[in-house]
């Protein structure tokens, strides 16, 4: 191990700007390395795309019918009132 | 149609010009479904500004109406869902200060006086003095489902839902927008009005948070 190279601890506090594109090109070549010699982060980090990936799926949101209805409401009298 | 194509189309999609067209016909199908679209984290956004879930609820059913009256004035400068959670936000900034919230000045930029957040606890790595430093001590296991390929079963959606709900509001916020609602960062740097640095780092913490919780869930079930 050279100083070089990442830690566990701080790679996994540059995994979202790994996602995003914003790491500059050496340091991203840093988090690469790491990755392909660390089961640990490995899994770590695919664990946060599974994270991403479960939020993603709480996108079909049952609207509470309470408040469907009283939406659909406020939508009648706008229609209702001639727009 | 109320406008020609060229005029409003140059930042709606397709999808939404449709949309957009039909509520002005007054269908109340499209309403249905941009409610289904939007009520959840139209909620969620307001919850940043006022007191409660309640209050938070009352602003989305003010915004709404707010988006049928304007929608003939509305001439597609932004996407309609940017201009839908415009009008939620604003109406929820007048609601916070009007109940008195004490929300600090500097609500969003902040962030980093905040105490330290670290992504994973301290004591999964190994310490300072030890051979191989800051390397895992005790490394994630490798979690047993297939989020792609199989719905949420009831009971992960449940716990997932409550996890995101103790989140930070401002976390809350970037998170649902960009993970649930599917925002890129630069819609939500502007619906929010933070920099792009900020809603990473946001972004990040909420993310770190959720896949803890995770975590937590998976290894007692």
């Amino acid at each position: 191990m050279t100083d070089n190279e990442l830690t566990c601890k701080e790679l996994v506090e540059l995994v979202t700007d790994y996602f995003e594109n914003a790491l500059p090109e050496a340091e991203r070549a840093r988090f690469e390395a790491h990755l392909a010699m660390c089961d640990g982060c490995d899994t770590y980090v695919q664990q946060m795309r599974e994270t991403i990936a479960l939020v993603g799926a709480l996108r079909e949101d049952d609207v509470p019918l309470d408040a469907q209805e009283s939406l659909l409401q406020v939508f009648r009298d706008w229609r209702g009132s001639g727009f | 149609m109320n406008a020609p194509p060229s005029v409003l189309s140059h930042s709606l999609s397709p999808a939404e010009f449709t949309q957009l067209d039909a509520l002005k016909r007054g269908d109340e199908r499209a309403f249905v479904q941009l409610v289904a679209q939007y009520q959840g984290s139209m909620v969620r956004i307001a919850q940043m500004y006022v007191r409660d879930r309640i209050t938070a609820e009352e602003v989305a059913q003010e915004a709404w109406l707010g988006v049928l009256r304007g929608l003939d004035g509305f001439e597609g400068r932004s996407s309609l869902k940017t201009w839908i959670f415009t009008i939620v936000s604003n109406l929820a900034k007048t609601r916070g200060k009007r109940d008195k919230r004490t929300v600090p000045f500097s609500f969003f930029e902040n962030y980093d006086q905040d105490t330290d957040e670290p992504a994973v606890a301290a004591d999964r790595f190994r310490p300072a003095d030890a051979e191989w430093a800051f390397h895992w001590a005790t490394p994630p296991q490798a979690w047993d489902i297939d989020p792609v390929g199989q719905a949420l079963n009831r009971e992960l959606r449940t716990y997932l839902d409550a996890a995101v709900d103790a989140l930070p509001e401002q976390q809350r916020a970037v998170l649902t927008l960009r993970d649930i609602q599917g925002w890129s960062s630069e819609e939500v740097c502007n619906a929010l009005g933070i920099a792009e640095t900020n809603q990473r780092v946001l972004l990040h913490r909420a993310r770190s948070k959720v896949r803890r919780a995770l975590e937590q869930y998976l290894q007692e079930t």
